[in-house]
This record gives C-alpha cells, structure tokens and sequence, in this order.
C-alpha cells in the first residue's frame, strides 16, 4: 500500500458504515410505517390537495405532508403545507 | 413444556435450512427429543441437507390431508437419538399448508418432542407465515448485507403482528438474532457490517455468529448437518448457539480475524 493509498484510504469512508446508516435510515422509517398504518386513500388526498392549495399558492410536492395520528380513541387527520416566501405567492 | 422455533429470515438463501438442520441436531445431541420440519412447500430440501433424502415416504402435506399419520411420515435421523424430520412435501399448492392442519399437526408432536424446529421459507407470504404462526420462539437468521437486514427487520414486524401470539395479545415470540456467513477479515477492512452493527439497527439479543466456512458446503454435500463436524469452524459456533440457547453463557467466537488476534496480542488494544 503506498503513501498516497493510505492517505485515500483513511479518508474515503468505509462501505460498512455507509450501508450502517442507510439501513438504521430505512428501518427506522419502515417501523414508522409499521406502527402507524396509513389507509390506502391517503396518496390521493394528498394529490388533490395540493392541486387545490395550488390554485392560489405556489407549493412544492415535498412540502405537503398528510397523515393519521391515532389519538386515543380518536383519528386526527393532520395536513401540513409550508407555505414559501411571501413573493412566491400569487 | 415443548417448545416451538421458527427459523425465519425473509431474504432467500441467508442460511436457514443449514440453520435448521444444524440447531435441531444439535438440541437432539443435548438430550432433547428434536423434530424439525420443512415448511418450504414445493421446495422440499431439508431432507438433503439431513441426509434422508431416500427415506421419504409421506410428506407433512400427506399428514395434514390424512393421507398418512405422523408416524408413517417422520423420519427417524439414523446418527442421534431422539431427532427426527418431517419433510415438506413436493406439490405445487402452497396453500396446502392451511392455518388448521398446521396447528392439528403441532398440537401433536408437541406431545412427543421438546422441541419443534420449523424451517421457514424464503419470503413474506403465506408459507412463511404459516412456519412463524405458531411459534414460541424465533431464530431470525441474517447475513451482513443490507438487504438480509431489511428483510430481518420486516420479519421481526411480522412476529409481532401476524402470529398465534400477536393475535391473542400473549408474551411475544421470544427472538434470536443469528448473524451467518460471517467473515471477519472483510469486517475489518470495512467492507462488511460488523455483528454490532447488525445487532444495533435490528435491536433483537445476539444469539451466535456463525462463519464463512466451506464446512458448510462439505457437509451439505454429505448430508451432513454442520453440528456434527465438531472439528469445523462453523459446526463448533452452532454448537455453541444451541447451548447458548438452552440458557448457557458461552463467550462470542469466530467474530475476529487471525489477523487482528495476532495484532492486538502483540500490541493490546
Ligand atoms: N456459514 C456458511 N458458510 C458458507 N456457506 C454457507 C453458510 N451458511 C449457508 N451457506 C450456504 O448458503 C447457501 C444457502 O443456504 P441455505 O439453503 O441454508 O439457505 P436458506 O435460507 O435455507 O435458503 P432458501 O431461502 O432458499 O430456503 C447454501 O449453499 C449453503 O451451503
Ligand atoms: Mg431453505
């Protein structure tokens, strides 16, 4: 192993930890979703949601977030939009 | 009281049947009378890797539809007392293992046997679900690879959620995490995951790691269950998983190379 090997090696990260994190990542968010089950509809509200907030405000996909929180014997429905700077809006 | 264990992994060809035979032999060398059973309908082979591939007769498939009782289907393991194999049967229907026959059969031979070793199938339908129903207990077998441990942890939410246990709100299936195909060179030079690793994102107790090893290739060629190659690498860890899981304490093994051995000896940690 030459110098310059090392000197690459101890600074490029190892793939083990790489595919530690992307895993702790997606297992996480898999358990989420394993523990709180969203109904099948939930996509499509979403979709059309958004078409609608989009008639007067201009909002990207990633930044409309809707799901279902159980709440004891409750179901609360919790829809959420940032809205952007004021000069984005219509 | 018998015990039931699913082997279980998701992910195809991590190690399970090797598991299962190995650990069942291995209870059985204990003094437990084992039966292990191939859940892996269609893809009978259990059989070859115990070596009684010849002796098969009637099928766990022929019990559940009374075409054959238990005792005309196990098979009685020629080398160690008290084991015996109750394979899987050839047909196309999976769905022959109905939810009913599976628990008249279990009900039965956990009359007779201390424990029940059911080698589950690959994958998330319904034969593995079937092999993880009842269970008591669960060897979540997972190799250092990401998707072996994502498949692991989607099993691990199956045992809570689709199983006898989960359903009945009773203590939940108690879970081994079994680390195969290690190979601690590659773990030390970072391009393997390590046992801590694994063990960290699936948050289940560590049962045994269990080499890389060609003994594991030689036995199955002989049909042979690894435990009984007491010389191997691999047979002497899965000795040391089932005495670990009869409730013995025995120090973690095979997890580090000679490489690292001889260097930490030579210069501590
Ligand atoms: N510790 C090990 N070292 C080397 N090879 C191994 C080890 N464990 C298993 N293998 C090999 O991996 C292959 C798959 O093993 P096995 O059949 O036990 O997996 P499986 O999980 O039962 O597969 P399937 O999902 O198809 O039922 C076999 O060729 C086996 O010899
Ligand atoms: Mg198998």
């Amino acid at each position: 192993m030459s110098f310059f090997d090392y000197f690459r090696s101890s600074h490029q990260r190892k793939t083990a930890d790489v595919a530690k994190e992307r895993l702790q990542i997606i297992v996480a968010h898999e358990r989420s979703k394993r523990n709180n089950p969203q109904p099948d509809y939930l996509p499509l509200l979403q979709k059309e949601l958004l078409e609608v907030v989009r008639k007067y405000v201009v909002v990207e996909d990633e930044h409309i977030k809707v799901h279902i929180e159980k709440d004891g014997d409750y179901e609360v429905l919790e829809v959420n939009i940032a809205l952007p700077e004021t000069e984005n809006r219509r | 009281m018998a015990k039931i264990v699913v082997i279980a992994s998701g992910k195809g060809g991590v190690g399970k049947t090797t598991t299962s035979a190995a650990v069942a032999t291995g209870l059985a060398m204990r003094g437990h009378k084992t039966v292990v059973i191939d859940f892996d309908i269609g893809l009978r082979n259990l059989d070859l890797i115990m070596g009684c591939e010849r002796r098969v007769v009637y099928d766990f498939v022929n019990v559940i539809n009374g075409e054959s009782n238990l005792n005309q289907a196990l098979i009685k393991d020629k080398r160690i007392e008290e084991l015996f194999i109750l394979p899987a049967s050839q047909t196309r229907d999976k769905e022959a293992l109905t939810q009913e026959g599976v628990e008249i059969v279990l009900t039965e031979l956990k009359q007779r046997f201390d424990f029940i070793v059911c080698d589950s199938p690959a994958g998330i339908e319904h034969g593995a679900i079937m092999a993880m129903y009842f269970a008591d207990e669960a060897i979540i077998v997972t190799n250092p690879e990401v998707s072996s441990v994502r498949d692991s942890d989607r099993i691990i939410g199956m045992l809570a959620s689709k199983t006898y246990r989960a359903e009945h709100n009773m203590t939940p299936i108690k879970e081994h995490l079994l680390i195969t195909r290690y190979a601690p060179k590659r773990v030390n030079s970072g391009e393997m995951l390590s046992a801590e690793d694994v063990q960290e994102i699936l948050a289940i107790p560590l049962l045994g790691v269990i080499p890389e090893s060609t003994s594991v290739l030689q036995a199955s060629n002989a049909g042979i269950p690894v435990t009984l190659d007491k010389e191997s690498d691999a047979g002497q860890a899965y000795l040391d998983v089932v005495a670990r899981f009869l409730g013995e304490n025995r120090p973690h093994r095979f997890m580090t190379s000679f490489k690292k051995n001889f260097l930490t000896r030579l210069f501590g940690n």
